[in-house]
C-alpha cells in the first residue's frame, strides 16, 4: 500500500519538527492552514504549541468545524502536548473559551506538571515499542487524567498518571516524540493508518 | 499497571532539550509585552503565546531614561496569577542576581535584554547555571553564537526597541541569516575565517554550516507595529514575533494584539492579511532612527 499522505497542523507551534520527521520516515506531508488543505490529506498531526492560541487559530481560520467534521467521521490523527489536549474531550484547567475535538474520549489536564522549571525528559515504556524504552521530552506538559471505555494507556509515569493513549486510529502524547530523534512514536501511528 | 510505572528515577529537568524545547512550542506565534495583570489577560485574550512582563515597555523607558530594572516580583506573580500562557520576564544583562530572582519566581524564560539599562559592561550572565532557559538578543551572527555559546536557548533578532520602526529588525534579520547562507557554502578552510570574523566558536560555525541553521530557534524583536511588519519579519525567516510598545501603545491594543496573531499565523496569506490589516486604529508613534539618542540594540557584548 502506497503510504498515507499526511498533514501537520500549521496554524502555530513546533510544526517543522513534525514535518522533519515524518519528511524521514518518507512520508509526503501538507501543512494544514485553511480548510482546503484538509482534502488534501489522510491523516493529520497536530503539534505541540500553545494550546489555547491554536484553539482561537482554528476558529479564526474557519478550520474548527472542518476539521471536527473530518475527525468525527474517523480521520486519523496523532496529537502531541497541545495537540493532545485538542483531541481529548475534555480540558481541564483550561481557559473557558478553549475548545476540543472530542476525538478521544480523555480527560486532560494542562500544565499537569508545572511550569517550565519543573519540564523534565525520562525514558518510558510505551506499549507495542517494546524494544527500548521511548525518550521522552515532557515540556509544560499535560497529563491525562481520565480515560473512558475504549480508551488504550500506552504510557504512563508517576504511578499510573497516563501520558500516552490510543483509541482507534486517533493517538496522543503528553511528551514530544517530534523533540528526538527516535521516530517510532510517528511510525506507530503511521502503522495504526494502514491497519 | 506496574510495568507502567517508570519514569520518576531517572527525569532530569533543566537539560539543554527542556530549555530549547519550550521556544520550540512557541514559533509561529506572538510575545507580547504586558506590564500589568490587567494587559496580560488582554494579550492571552487575544492569543499571545507568551507574555513577557516587564515594568514599562520600551518607549516609556526610551521617554522617561533612568535605569531600567529587572520588575517587582509581586507585579510577575500577578500576572503569573491570571494566565495560564508561558510568562517571561526581563533580566538586566549580566544581573546574575536578578536572574536569580527571576529563576525563584519560576518565570518560564528570562530574557537577558538589553532593553534595560545593563549591569556588567563586558559580562553576559552564565545561562548554563540556570535552569530557567535563557533569550538574548542579537543584531549579527557573532552576537547570536556568543549569546548560545553562553548558554542562550532562543535568540531573537533585537531591532531597535520602542521605535515603532522596524527597519533594524530587518537589518539585523538579514544580516544573521544572509551570513548563515554564506556559511552554508564556505569550504572548511573559510570557516575557520568566519569564526574569527564573528568572533564566535569554530564549533558553532561547523555545525551551521552543516545544518544551514542556528541551534536553536530564532524570533525577531525591535520595531514590530502592525500586522504588515509580523508578517515581513516571518517572511525574512522569523520564527516567532515578540512585540512590545506596539501593541499596548497602538490606540486600540486589544484589536492590534489579535490581528499580530493572525498575521503572524499567516503570514504568507495575503487575503488575511488584509482583513487583519483593516480599521485597526493608529498604530503606536514611531520614531526615525537618526534621531536617537540611545541605541538600545548597541548594548550587549
Amino acid at each position: 500500500m502506497a503510504l498515507p499522505r499526511i498533514g501537520v497542523l500549521a496554524l502555530q507551534g513546533a510544526v517543522d519538527l513534525h514535518v522533519h520527521a515524518l519528511e524521514r520516515l518518507g512520508v509526503e506531508t501538507v501543512e494544514v492552514r485553511r480548510a482546503e488543505h484538509l482534502a488534501l490529506v489522510d491523516g493529520l498531526v497536530l503539534p505541540g504549541g500553545e494550546s489555547s492560541t491554536i484553539s482561537k487559530l482554528l476558529v479564526i481560520n474557519e478550520l474548527f468545524d472542518p476539521l471536527a467534521e473530518r475527525l468525527a467521521a474517523g480521520m486519523p490523527a496523532f496529537g502531541t502536548c497541545a495537540g493532545m489536549i485538542m483531541l481529548s474531550s475534555e480540558i481541564l484547567d483550561g481557559r473557558e473559551d478553549q475548545l476540543s475535538f472530542s476525538a478521544i474520549d480523555i480527560s486532560v489536564r494542562r500544565n499537569a506538571f508545572g511550569r517550565q522549571i519543573d519540564s523534565f525528559e525520562t525514558d518510558l515504556e510505551v506499549i507495542g515499542l517494546a524494544e527500548a524504552p521511548v525518550h521522552a521530552v515532557f515540556i509544560r506538559a499535560p497529563v491525562v487524567e481520565r480515560v473512558g471505555p475504549g480508551v488504550e494507556i500506552l504510557a504512563a509515569v508517576d504511578e499510573g498518571r497516563p501520558v500516552a493513549c490510543r483509541q482507534g486510529q486517533v493517538l496522543v502524547t503528553s511528551f514530544h516524540p517530534e523533540l528526538s530523534p527516535d521516530l517510532r512514536l510517528h511510525e506507530l501511528f503511521i502503522k495504526g493508518m494502514a491497519a | 499497571m506496574a510495568d507502567l510505572t517508570n519514569g520518576i528515577v531517572s527525569r532530569s529537568t533543566g537539560t539543554d532539550l527542556v530549555k530549547r524545547g519550550l521556544a520550540d512550542m512557541l514559533k509561529g506565534g506572538v510575545i507580547m509585552d504586558v506590564v500589568d495583570p490587567a494587559q496580560a489577560k488582554i494579550a492571552e485574550d487575544a492569543g499571545a503565546v507568551a507574555v513577557m512582563a516587564l515594568e514599562r515597555v520600551p518607549s516609556d523607558i526610551r521617554r522617561d531614561g533612568g535605569v531600567a530594572r529587572m520588575s517587582d516580583p509581586e507585579m510577575i506573580q500577578g500576572i503569573q496569577e491570571v494566565v495560564s500562557i508561558p510568562v517571561m520576564a526581563k533580566a538586566r544583562i549580566g544581573h546574575i542576581a536578578e536572574a536569580q530572582i527571576l529563576q525563584a519566581l519560576q518565570v518560564d524564560y528570562i530574557d537577558e535584554s538589553e532593553v534595560l539599562t545593563p549591569a556588567d559592561e563586558a559580562h553576559h550572565i552564565d545561562k548554563w547555571a540556570f535552569d530557567v532557559p535563557f533569550v538574548c538578543g542579537a543584531t549579527n551572527l557573532g552576537e547570536a553564537l556568543r549569546r548560545i555559546s553562553e548558554g542562550a536557548c532562543l535568540i531573537r533578532s533585537k531591532g531597535e526597541a520602542g521605535t515603532g520602526n522596524v527597519v533594524e529588525a530587518v537589518r539585523h534579520l538579514r544580516s544573521i541569516l544572509g551570513d548563515i547562507r554564506k556559511i552554508t557554502t564556505a569550504d572548511q578552510a573559510e570557516l575557520f575565517d568566519w569564526a574569527k570574523r564573528l568572533q564566535a566558536p569554530l564549533p558553532l560555525v561547523q555545525e551551521i554550516a552543516e545544518t544551514g541553521t542556528l541551534p536553536v530557534p530564532m524570533f525577531c524583536a525591535g520595531g514590530i507595529a502592525t500586522p504588515a511588519d509580523a508578517s515581513l519579519v516571518m517572511q525574512l525567516g522569523a520564527q516567532a514575533v515578540f512585540v512590545g510598545s506596539g501593541i499596548f501603545k497602538s490606540s486600540d491594543p486589544s484589536h492590534m494584539a489579535k490581528a499580530i496573531v493572525e498575521a503572524t499565523a499567516n503570514y504568507l496569506d495575503p487575503d488575511i492579511l488584509v482583513k487583519v490589516s483593516r480599521g485597526l486604529g493608529d498604530a503606536m508613534p514611531g520614531l526615525e532612527i537618526g534621531s536617537l539618542e540611545t541605541k538600545l540594540s548597541e548594548r550587549g557584548w
